[in-house]
């Protein structure tokens, strides 16, 4: 680290950082999704669950551990020298929920990745999204050997408000999760326009 | 008896490594008044000045390694706790601490709704389809 050091007197680039959650069961492909749009590989970070987790963590057995961490993936993209752009993994157990209150602070937006063959999975994200005011959108994974069901069925299916996005995507394709992404800040856009409007009007 | 706990309380000594509790980096404290809930990326810089951080006996190897990480491409908080394998809350302590002794600075997210000039998302859309 010492080594290679910039010259003095040049200050580092200071750059603004935005955040976007990816949300859903488990299993559902959220660190792929990460993987295939970060420009480094999805790095784990940790807290310790000390008393948010106490309650419901059930300990029996394990009686002699005291502490439990709780993991999130999270990936990169710098868009512009003083211009990146995160993205969170949430932790898919919703005893973490306190983890997701952290996360979802000052977020642009989410997308709550869903998979058709487990549509169930996801409702805990999409209503917690809803509830806090977060845009976000929904991306329907598409596995292979999963049926395609059309958006309209899907939208129907999680209660959506019309203005949701639903958008089928790949999450190991990066051109797919690239579009999702671009989707996420576009319905952020529009959100935050129809948001300030309503509190004109 | 007290005489039995104190003496066992320095009987651990480096090469017990493993034992020592994460907290116990930041001498047991959890939190940072001053950065209480650091955002996961809030970008710490070091400061310019800090140029010898492993002077400074105050400091913990931890909290060079923070300073020498932040010196030519700031970091995250979110990508410290992931480098440096420790968890974010010790994370946020040592940062607390370094910013207390001015040898870096923290740049806090400025909120979305706060994002007055469209600008930035469009950037943002624009920098994902060059991608």
């Amino acid at each position: 680290m010492i080594f290679g050091r910039s010259e003095r007197g040049k200050p580092p680039v200071e750059p603004v950082t935005l955040k976007i959650l990816v949300a859903g069961g488990f299993g559902v492909g959220k660190t792929t999704l990460v993987g295939a749009v970060s420009e480094i590989r999805p790095l784990r970070t940790e807290e310790l669950l000390t008393e948010a987790g106490r309650p419901v963590d059930d300990t029996s057995g394990v009686e002699g551990k005291h502490t439990t961490t709780v993991a999130m993936d999270f990936g990169r993209i710098t868009l512009r020298e003083d211009l990146v752009l995160y993205l969170f993994g949430t932790p898919g157990q919703e005893r973490f929920w306190f983890m997701w209150d952290e996360l979802s602070e000052g977020a642009l937006g989410a997308v709550v990745l869903a998979d058709t063959r487990r549509l169930e999975d996801c409702f805990a994200a999409v209503d917690y999204f809803e509830r806090r005011s977060i845009p976000f959108l929904v991306g329907v994974n598409c596995f292979e050997g999963s049926d395609r069901y059309p958006v309209d069925d899907v939208r129907r299916a999680l209660d959506l408000d019309p203005d949701v996005p639903v958008v089928l995507c790949d999450a190991r394709d990066r051109g797919s999760v690239k579009e999702v992404l671009i989707g996420v800040v576009q319905h952020a856009m529009a959100y935050a326009a129809a948001h300030r409007q309503a509190v004109t009007t | 008896m007290s005489g039995d706990v104190q003496g066992r309380s320095h009987w651990f000594d480096d090469e017990a490594g493993p034992v020592v509790r994460p907290y116990a980096m930041t001498r047991g404290r959890t939190t940072s008044a001053a950065q209480h809930r650091l955002d996961l990326i809030a970008v710490v810089v070091t400061e310019p000045h800090a140029d010898d951080p492993e002077a400074d006996r105050m400091l913990s190897p931890e909290h060079v390694d923070i300073v020498e990480l932040c010196r030519d491409v700031p970091q995250s908080v979110a990508e410290l706790a992931s480098e440096l394998d420790l968890p974010i809350g010790v994370v946020r302590v040592l940062i607390g601490d370094l910013v207390d002794g001015e040898l870096v600075h923290v740049n806090r997210p400025v909120p979305p709704a706060e994002l007055v000039d469209e600008s930035i998302l469009r950037d943002v859309i624009n920098g994902l389809r060059a991608l």
